[in-house]
């Protein structure tokens, strides 16, 4: 599959989605661009409402009838934007899979879990019933789930939480697709499963060359796991880089203020969380200008007037913020946490 | 699931204990003496008298119900006060004709709920939902009875092609029958095929939104076979337990229709006997359409088993 690895897999260009919500239209996704190559793993992070399910939707051509797409998604140079629903459905758990948050409510509680794996196989690759029952105890087995050859035929609702996520990765890489996306595939579980999950997924990354895009809200979870990351708020991208790079040094005061909000283990105890003051803005009616300037402590007019433009901030890092010269100068990250 | 299915089957047979214990107090303590009643207002206190005595209406009250409760359990519910012939081959008689009647109801009523249900929760919002559910909605309103007069006005006077009432048999084969259950069929399916039309479609609506199917998209299934394969068997719960409620209302609907289309079914059975104060025949036709209900929604909540996998496990 891999003939030229250096063209990106895929290119999303400008994307823009607008969602009818019952409190009229609202602009939920604004000039997403970014490219990736196969092997390369990129990190959506920001507050719910910023806009990175509704990103990671719109890859999956999964997004609501009444949602209007703007901008280009190509896959392997060919146009995802506007593609037919029967066009989409032979590239949606084939050729790019998605894991969902909920393990819970994501499984159909009527079918085998056996089925339920097997079921892409069945779409996609016109296995028999035997062969693909066969190859979903395999994927099973591959994901950690024990026994797997007698528990192929029990229902979601035999199984944790944790095991059911197994299930759903099982499902999502049936097919052994090019692009995982992986919508905070650990939120709802235990701290403790959250870890094991996150590495069965890293090393299935690793594994079978795939891309992904891992979407959270969780900066930890982001540093550990992807290769380039890119900060979201308000639907659009504030900050992108390398990971190591954002994490060394972070242009946003957004993403600043995340790192600083984040719990630090041996603080004293009754130290108060850092917060971002203010509430995420209303989608469907976001400030002109940058969409922080509203809670940014280094607001100026200028900010006001218009969305500011991506700033080259470091090797491949940019921020979308026209005061890197004074958010940069505190030196936010890892050269002093 | 065999605990399950016992389970059931014990809490069947206490209903059905209470509801024939009620059906014997209510209609013991109605006003009218049926033996005054059938010798007639000049009849001489003796002459009453001595056929209470003869119908047993002299005993205590636990006697008869145990009695009536004894002929239930060997098949011998004793003989019309009116008629003088046994009970159970009254209600046999007109057994022949309800049943098939609420079948055919019930049959049409699935179809055209189901059907439209699941099409306008397909069309959410678009014109043809909007379109049949204002039709469901004049649907519930119709009363049954003037529903089936209209009903006779359109194919009986003016196309003449279904008679206007009264029942062909089954001697002469199952089509002259059939014909005339139809229009009494469709007069009783009408309000519940709209009632069950709109638990379907919001039962599928309801489904739609759950992860499970956007899970299902993920992978690559088609809309309709999203719904085909994951949505419908999910909404299926609260479409059988509203069936299962429909079938009393429509067994009660019969003794409306029955006499509408002058058909010698078990409900005109009942309302005869009620206006003769045969209660004996009232008393048992009563305690088998409770039967019946119960019976059906016993079936009902075995089949949730069968549909649902979870069932069975927290029932265990």
């Amino acid at each position: 599959m891999a003939e030229c690895s250096n063209m990106p897999l895929i290119v999303v260009d400008n994307l823009g989605v607008r969602l009818n919500t019952s409190r009229g239209p609202a602009q939920a996704v604004r000039g997403v661009s970014f490219a990736l190559t196969r092997g390369e793993t990129l990190g959506l992070v920001g507050e719910s409402g910023c806009g990175k399910s509704v990103t990671a939707l719109s890859l999956m051509g999964l997004l609501p009838d009444s949602a209007v797409v703007t901008g280009s998604v190509k896959l392997d140079g060919d146009e995802l934007v506007g593609l037919a629903d029967s066009d989409y459905c032979r590239l949606r758990g084939n050729r790019i899979s998605m894991i969902f948050q909920e393990p819970m409510t994501a499984l159909n509680p009527m079918h085998t879990i056996g089925n339920q794996v097997a079921e892409p196989l069945r779409r996609h690759k016109s296995y028999s019933a035997a062969q693909a029952r066969r190859e979903a105890i395999a994927l099973l087995d591959r994901v950690g789930l024990p026994d797997p050859a007698r528990r192929v035929d029990a229902y979601p609702h035999q199984f944790s939480g944790g095991q059911r996520q197994r299930v759903t990765i099982a499902m999502a890489l049936a097919c052994e697709p090019d692009l995982l996306i992986a919508d905070e595939p650990t939120t709802a579980l235990d701290v403790t499963i959250q870890g094991q999950i996150l590495d069965l997924i890293a090393d299935l990354v690793e594994e079978r060359g795939m891309s992904m895009i891992l979407i959270s809200h969780d900066l930890g979870v982001i540093a550990e796991n992807v290769q380039r990351m890119m900060v979201m708020y308000g639907g659009t991208v504030v900050e992108s880089g390398p990971t190591d790079e954002v994490f060394r040094r972070m242009g946003h005061p957004y993403t600043q203020g995340l790192f600083r909000a984040r719990p630090k283990l041996g603080a004293r105890k009754g130290t108060r969380l850092r917060t971002i003051s203010g509430t995420v803005p209303e989608l469907a009616d976001l400030p002109s200008g940058c969409t922080f300037s509203d809670r940014c402590p280094l607001v100026i007019d200028q900010c006001r007037a218009a969305l500011p433009p991506m700033v080259d901030v470091g090797p491949g890092h940019f921020a979308r913020c026209i005061r890197t010269d004074v958010s940069m100068a505190e030196r936010v990250g890892a050269l002093t946490a | 699931m065999s605990v399950f299915v016992l389970r059931r089957l014990l809490t069947l047979l206490a209903t059905l204990v209470g509801a024939s214990l009620i059906i014997f107090l209510v209609l013991d303590a109605l006003p009218g003496n049926a033996a005054q009643m059938l010798m007639g207002a000049d009849a001489s206190p003796d002459a009453v008298r001595a056929l209470t005595v003869k119908l047993g209406l002299d005993q205590p009250l636990a006697v008869r119900y145990l009695q009536w409760i004894k002929g239930l359990l060997v098949g011998d519910l004793g003989n019309s006060y009116v008629y003088g012939t046994p009970v159970g081959s009254l209600i046999a008689e007109r057994l022949v004709l309800t049943i098939p009647l609420a079948i055919m109801a019930m049959t049409i009523t699935v179809t055209l709920a189901l059907s439209a249900g699941i099409y306008t929760a397909a069309n959410h919002n678009k014109l043809g939902d909007v379109g049949v559910m204002s039709l469901t909605q004049v649907g519930i309103a119709l009363p049954n009875f003037w529903f089936a007069i209209l009903l006779v006005l359109l194919f009986s006077v003016r196309l003449q092609w279904l008679s206007a009432g009264g029942f062909a048999g089954w001697e002469d084969g199952i089509w002259p029958g059939i014909r005339s259950l139809l229009l009494p069929a469709i007069s009783l399916a009408v309000v519940q095929a709209a009632i069950l039309a709109r638990v379907t479609r919001s039962a599928v609506l309801e489904v739609l939104r759950e992860d499970f199917v956007r899970t299902a998209r993920a992978k690559g299934l088609g809309k309709r076979e999203v719904l085909w394969s994951h949505v419908l068997r999910n909404a299926m719960i609260p479409v059988m337990t509203v069936m299962g409620l429909q079938f009393a209302n429509l067994l009660a609907g019969t003794i409306v229709i029955e006499n509408v289309f002058y058909l010698p079914g078990l409900g005109r059975l009942i309302f005869q006997s009620i206006a003769n104060r045969d209660l004996i025949v009232v008393r048992n036709c009563v305690m088998l359409l409770a039967a019946m209900v119960v019976i059906v929604n016993f079936v009902v909540d075995v089949l949730y088993a069968f549909i649902d996998p979870r069932i069975k496990v927290h029932d265990l």
